[in-house]
């Protein structure tokens, strides 16, 4: 596979750049990504990192803190916008989580290779992703002490959930897309745990994994049932990441309010929740093969692959602006048309123009080769994508409510500290958890790393 | 030597998929069947080789999507139509449509539960201890060896044979395995 490779720009090598380096064997693989975990001291860099997120998640704890106190007049919330920012971040943490789902479910259905080095912290991605969402619905109800009442239970005022509502709909997708992910996750993990149980030199270590890998000793019996479920998981969860944002997107498509009441919400909204993903994977992976040294196991290959994921679910998300800009003039709907008139127009144009510069304009610069060649311009690019799909909700949510039918219900919305503080709190809260996932579980699947090495080295002979 | 009844079985170690295959292939054209074989990923054609039949867990599976979704369904019926109806312009109770998004999840839901939890109580896990790891070398089944195990319970079963047996199929280490 190494022998007289041609020159790094010919085409054969475009084709061929590995999805892992040459000379790896099990033993290598496995010696590689334990070694993270197990034996590598902690850097001061990991330090600093967890540090300044363990910061910004004890704002969040200050900020939550607070809401409970207060209440949520201490965000810009008012009627008639009611959803604020507690939304928006709600919609844009689920679609990045969408990406995980994708990498381990859907491109696992279709024998993709390359999703093997990726698949397990895109996976954690998505659970992290899926927490911080978790907590905007919660707190945007006011009174999150008794978020429980979204849940069918016998209660002694003999109440019960309104089925009808695609917000009672919302919590049974969020609260299985994230059972099922951790199912997956843990499913997933269960063989590294073993190995990891098995390499620990410290007692801690050895209880601890042993307690997790629930004693699996890679008996065939049990890959044998452990391949079926693990096949089937992500037959399960492929439609299940579909209907996610579809349900998400119903919060908006089946209300009335213009803008938000329309048939292509729901493959938009899809479309743009792999796209963020994507981003996010982009902008976890980069920074993490370049610090651990995982080059080999994340590969250029991997770059380019998710760098065009993102230009193909792009160009989905440019087509949905489109069409929902089209079917706006084509219906003749005043109201629909004045919505438009108010994106391109009105008090919040600069981020309409915003978001079609990051989601539409700059990743057209992913067709080049030399761009997806280029692991400083992907990450930047990964960080815009992210901004302009975030911008992205936030022109859903605010510019149709601040704009609806009568002009003595328009208003303005704007952030307050305390918004921003609870946003920012999030993201510091899933980078801690990305700091403490790479320390102590494998980043990489170590069993299929193998499966790989079995593979490749099979196709050599 | 250890007693007959201490004994769990003889196990052999393999350097490769391949070798393992060959020794699985081998030992039970001789009429072992109470073998099981250890790898640090799942082989392909080792399913074949050891004669395992379909799993349980895609029936379990299935059972659990559909309890999900029966079960799901027809709670939401009970609740809008018969415990908590609610008139609403008179539009109908049954309004099955709006059922279908949290039917769907809960299909979803049941039949991961029951694949998830289905194989690990088929597998019999957790379970924190087993005969083979008494075995020192065992601990690299789970980064680069195979080991193949004839157990004591094989009606076939003698130990200096089987162990000669793994032997002439190239085991690097032939090792008792304790029964405790």
């Amino acid at each position: 596979m190494s022998a007289g490779q041609p020159p790094l720009d010919s085409p054969e090598i475009r084709r061929l750049t590995p999805v892992l380096g040459p000379g790896h064997t099990f033993a290598s693989v496995t010696d590689k990504i334990s070694a993270i975990v197990l034996t590598r001291p902690i850097s001061l860099g990991w330090f600093v990192g967890f540090g300044v997120a363990f910061g910004i998640v004890a704002m969040l704890t200050v900020a939550l803190g607070w809401l409970i106190i207060k209440g949520v007049g201490i965000w810009g919330i008012n009627i008639p916008i009611g959803w604020g920012f507690a939304i928006v971040n709600f919609v844009w943490w689920i679609g990045i989580g969408h990406a995980g789902t994708l990498i381990s479910a859907i491109l696992f259905l279709l024998n993709q290779k390359w999703r093997t080095s990726i698949n397990r912290f895109a996976e954690a991605m998505t659970l992290f992703a899926v927490a911080c969402a978790g907590i905007f619905p919660l707190i945007h109800t006011g009174r999150p002490w008794m978020a429980y009442f979204m849940f069918p239970y016998p209660s002694t005022m003999g109440i019960w959930p309104q089925f009808r509502s695609p917000l009672i709909w919302d919590v049974f997708a969020v609260s299985t897309y994230g059972t099922v992910s951790l199912l997956f996750w843990y499913v997933g993990l269960i063989p590294d745990l073993a190995t990891l149980r098995d390499r620990a030199v410290k007692m801690p270590a050895k209880i601890i994994y042993g307690m997790l890998s629930m004693g699996w000793r890679g008996s065939a019996r049990h890959w044998h049932r452990y391949q079926s479920t693990y096949l089937l998981l992500a037959g399960l969860a492929t439609p299940l990441v579909l209907s996610v944002h579809t349900v998400v997107s119903f919060d908006f498509a089946i209300a009335i309010v213009p803008g938000w009441h329309t048939t292509i919400f729901p493959p938009y909204f899809v479309a743009g929740a792999i796209y963020s993903g994507f981003a996010m994977v982009l902008t976890i992976a980069i920074p993490l093969r370049k610090v651990y040294g995982l080059e080999d196991f994340i590969t250029m290959r991997h770059l380019d692959n998710m760098a065009k994921v993102m230009l193909a679910t792009g160009l989905i998300v440019a087509y949905g602006y489109f069409f929902e800009f089209f079917l706006s003039l084509y219906s003749g709907n005043k109201f629909d048309v004045f919505l438009v008139n108010q994106r391109l127009h009105g008090p919040y144009a600069p981020f309409y123009y915003a978001l079609i510069l990051c989601n539409i304009l700059t990743p057209q610069l992913l067709w080049f080769y030399k761009m997806r060649h280029n692991v400083a311009v992907l990450f930047i690019m990964s960080i815009v994508v992210n901004i302009g799909m975030w911008l992205e909700r936030f022109v859903i949510v605010v510019i149709s409510l601040t704009r609806d039918f009568v002009p003595s219900a328009w208003g303005r919305y704007s952030p307050t500290g305390w918004d921003w503080a609870t946003f920012i709190g999030t993201i510091g809260l899933f980078v801690m958890l990305i700091f403490l996932f790479v320390r102590v579980l494998p980043a990489i699947s170590i069993a299929e790393m193998r499966e790989l090495v079995a593979e490749t080295s099979e196709k050599d002979k | 030597m250890l007693q007959r009844s201490h004994i769990y079985g003889v196990m052999g170690e393999f350097a490769s998929p391949e070798e393992l295959i060959h020794a699985v292939k081998r030992v039970r054209e001789l009429g072992y069947r109470r073998i099981d074989a250890y790898a640090p990923f799942p082989v392909e054609g080792l399913s074949e080789a050891l004669g395992l039949r379909h799993s349980l867990v895609p029936s379990l599976t299935l059972t659990g999507g559909l309890l999900g979704g029966l079960g799901g369904f027809l709670f939401q019926y009970w609740v809008a139509a018969v415990t908590y109806p609610m008139n609403i312009g008179g539009r109908p109770l049954n309004s099955w449509p709006a059922f279908i998004p949290v039917t769907f999840e809960l299909t979803v839901l049941g039949a991961a539960l029951f694949s998830v939890f289905g194989m690990l109580a088929l597998n019999k896990l957790p379970q924190p201890h087993h005969p083979v790891f008494n075995v020192d070398r065992f601990s690299h089944a789970t980064t680069d060896r195979f080991f193949l195990c004839i157990e004591a319970r094989d009606p076939k079963f003698h130990m200096a044979e089987a162990a000669r047996l793994l032997q002439s199929l190239h085991a690097h280490h032939v090792n008792e395995v304790a029964d405790d």
